[in-house]
């Protein structure tokens, strides 16, 4: 291989991208504009503020005591700076507002609440002397952020009420819904960001389809495969350009999110492992683009037929397909972009560690599938159209 | 064998060169030998088989049969050696657009391992010879028609080929700048390299050309100096020689 041809034509690639006005917009503009545009929607821009959810709650507590913990409960509840409590007399009137969606969340404070806390707190090594009860909570399903942040705030503040740390596994009161995320200071917006980063890097489908059906059609192919350059070389720096691009859109998107008020509490070495795997995610996209470049004849057949290799992506695996149905989030497990997001989540939400088991099987995966996708693009673009 | 065939050594041979694309065969046991240092017009009406015989000398495209020869070596076999031998300038005007004119030129030196000194010496003497100086460090996609087609030359040649293919040179050109370019070709025609042009301005052939070849229907239809065809054809011109062999019906390219 000659680097001399590989490390010319990289940098031809990165020059059109940094010229011509399209793909400058994609690569640029396009993730400072979406993630300023949801960061507005679901944050707080500049300080990571949390939005505060409306929760009803029934106090159906019956127990006789001096202290009642159901009180003490929903006062630490109200207290969180991301619950709003508001108190009904009856669990009906509550449903009826959650169905007008006038509240996010109803929780049932069963009648048995404080005597189950009191069990714990006399007998704490001693389960059998428990009294155990279910706190149920009804969720407002038309809402991602119901469904995915309240349940964990709501958990966390039941194990500080107990006295617990969050490790401990055995406590009489369960709540139905619960969650690891820690989300004492995160916005729908935090939630989104580990989406975003594949929801940037799967428009290099669209650019790499366009940019080769654009050169075969004016000729520049042609006229590459005149020159001694090995179909390896530039192959390499097909790869090498959009790597680049991908690592560039990488660090705008987190550059924004970090300005909106994205603070994962993760190191260096989190980061830049976050990095390789959104540059092992972009392999995909590369061979996603040269399968559309086979498919279509001309660039703008391209830029149509690019889709069908993107929404699938956009919709099953980033932030889009938490809120889909369940067939849907299966389906999301064929698609790429599922993984690295995934990953991305269990590094910057779940505080997972790179040698976690759950990131291990995510960054394999992720492997395959890209490898495999380029491999398949490669291979089907010097098939029908030579290099 | 004559005294001239004694002397000289075969740059290009082509041998019984079929091509066929599914039920058409663009060219048909094709023969022809260009000599080291000659200057050859390939000359045919569209679709005559031209411009996929330069692809196959270039190793485009294969040949369904028949043999390429290019500097000695075999195409097919030695596809990348061969070019690294041949510089070619092909129909279309095929230039990165959002490159500078200088960038453009530096690209395809890079492409052919130049060093950097010896690209830098080669930059600067095509792109003054091609008038492109002044708008070296414009993006060519602002060039002019014909700037863009000298550029695409300069890019031909930039790595100072042996064997040049020159596919149409000078279509689309005013006369300054055709001229300019003949003046080039001339150039490199007295530096000893070998040249094959296909070209549809007959003057042009007439102007250049120490030998042509007209083919038509993928075959040789006539082999000479342009002054040799005119005069055993009787007529006045290659234009005359050309409409006379090949006819006057309109022909539709491949």
């Amino acid at each position: 291989m000659n680097f001399q041809r590989v490390s010319a034509l990289t940098k031809k690639d990165l020059k059109k991208s940094v010229r011509d006005p399209a793909i400058l917009f994609m690569i640029f503009l396009f993730p400072i504009v979406f993630v300023l545009a949801f960061g507005f929607s679901f944050g707080g821009i500049g300080g990571g503020q949390s939005a505060t959810y409306q929760i009803g709650a029934v106090n159906m507590d019956l127990t006789d005591s001096s202290q009642l913990w159901s009180e003490v409960f929903i006062d630490a509840l109200s207290k969180t700076e991301i619950l709003n409590i508001q108190l009904y007399p009856d669990n009906q009137t509550a449903q009826y507002d959650l169905t007008q969606g006038k509240v996010q969340a109803v929780i049932l404070v069963p009648d048995v609440f404080s005597e189950s806390i009191i069990s714990y707190h006399t007998s704490p090594d001693d389960p059998s002397k428990w009294v155990n009860t279910t706190v149920p909570m009804y969720l407002d399903k038309g809402s991602i952020i119901a469904t995915q942040v309240i349940p964990p705030i709501i958990q966390q503040v039941l194990t500080a009420i107990m006295g617990q740390n969050q490790h401990t596994l055995l406590n009489p009161v369960h709540l139905e819904t619960a969650s690891l995320v820690d989300v004492k200071k995160l916005t729908a917006f935090d939630f989104m960001v580990p989406g975003m980063f594949a929801f940037a890097s799967i428009f290099l489908i669209m650019m790499v389809a366009g940019s080769f059906t654009e050169d075969r059609e004016n000729g520049m192919m042609k006229r590459i495969r005149i020159t001694p350059t090995t179909p390896t070389e530039f192959m390499t720096s097909q790869v090498l350009s959009n790597m680049a691009i991908a690592l560039v859109q990488a660090v705008l998107v987190f550059l924004m999110a970090y300005a909106i008020g994205f603070r994962p509490n993760i190191g260096l070495p989190i980061y830049l492992f976050a990095f390789v795997l959104v540059l092992v995610f972009s392999l995909s996209n590369i061979g996603f683009g040269l399968i559309t470049a086979t498919i279509a004849k001309t660039q703008g057949a391209a830029t149509g037929i690019a889709f069908v290799f993107l929404l699938p992506q956009l919709f099953l695996g980033t932030f889009v397909g938490a809120s889909l149905s369940a067939s849907a989030q299966v389906a999301g497990r064929f698609v790429p972009s599922y993984y690295v997001t995934d990953a991305l989540t269990s590094l910057f939400l779940r505080g997972a560690t790179v040698t976690s088991p759950v990131l291990l099987l995510d960054t394999t995966i992720l492997s395959i599938f890209s490898i495999a996708i380029l491999v398949i693009g490669i291979v089907l673009y010097a098939k029908y159209y030579r290099i | 064998m004559n005294n001239r065939d004694e002397m000289k050594e075969t740059a290009i041979v082509i041998d019984k060169l079929t091509k066929e694309f599914e039920d058409v065969v663009a060219v048909d046991e094709l023969s022809i030998e260009v000599e080291k240092g000659e200057l050859f017009g390939l000359l045919g009406p569209n679709g005559a088989g031209k411009t996929t015989t330069i692809n196959i000398l270039c190793g485009l495209i294969k040949s369904t049969s028949g043999s390429v020869v290019v500097g000695g070596l075999d195409v097919q076999k030695h596809p990348y050696k061969v070019k690294e031998l041949i510089g070619v300038c092909p129909q279309e005007t095929a230039i990165y657009p959002y490159l500078t004119g200088l960038e453009n030129v530096d690209l395809f030196g890079n492409l052919h391992a130049m060093n950097k000194d010896a690209l830098k010496v080669k930059r600067s003497e095509l792109l003054e010879k091609m008038g492109l100086v002044e708008d070296a460090k414009r993006r060519a996609g602002k060039y002019s028609g014909g700037m863009k087609r000298r550029l695409s030359l300069a890019l031909a040649l930039i790595h100072d080929p042996q064997i040049a293919f020159l596919d149409e040179p000078t279509v689309g050109m005013d006369p300054q700048s055709r001229h300019a370019v003949w003046d080039f070709i001339k150039e490199l025609k007295k530096e000893g390299k070998t040249i094959i042009l296909t070209t549809h301005y007959m003057e042009e052939a007439e102007e250049l050309c120490d030998r042509v070849g007209i083919i038509d229907h993928g075959k040789v239809i006539a082999l000479g100096s342009p002054k040799e065809l005119t005069s055993s054809n009787n007529v006045k011109n290659l234009e005359e020689v050309f409409i006379k062999l090949t006819g006057r019906r309109i022909r539709e390219g491949m």
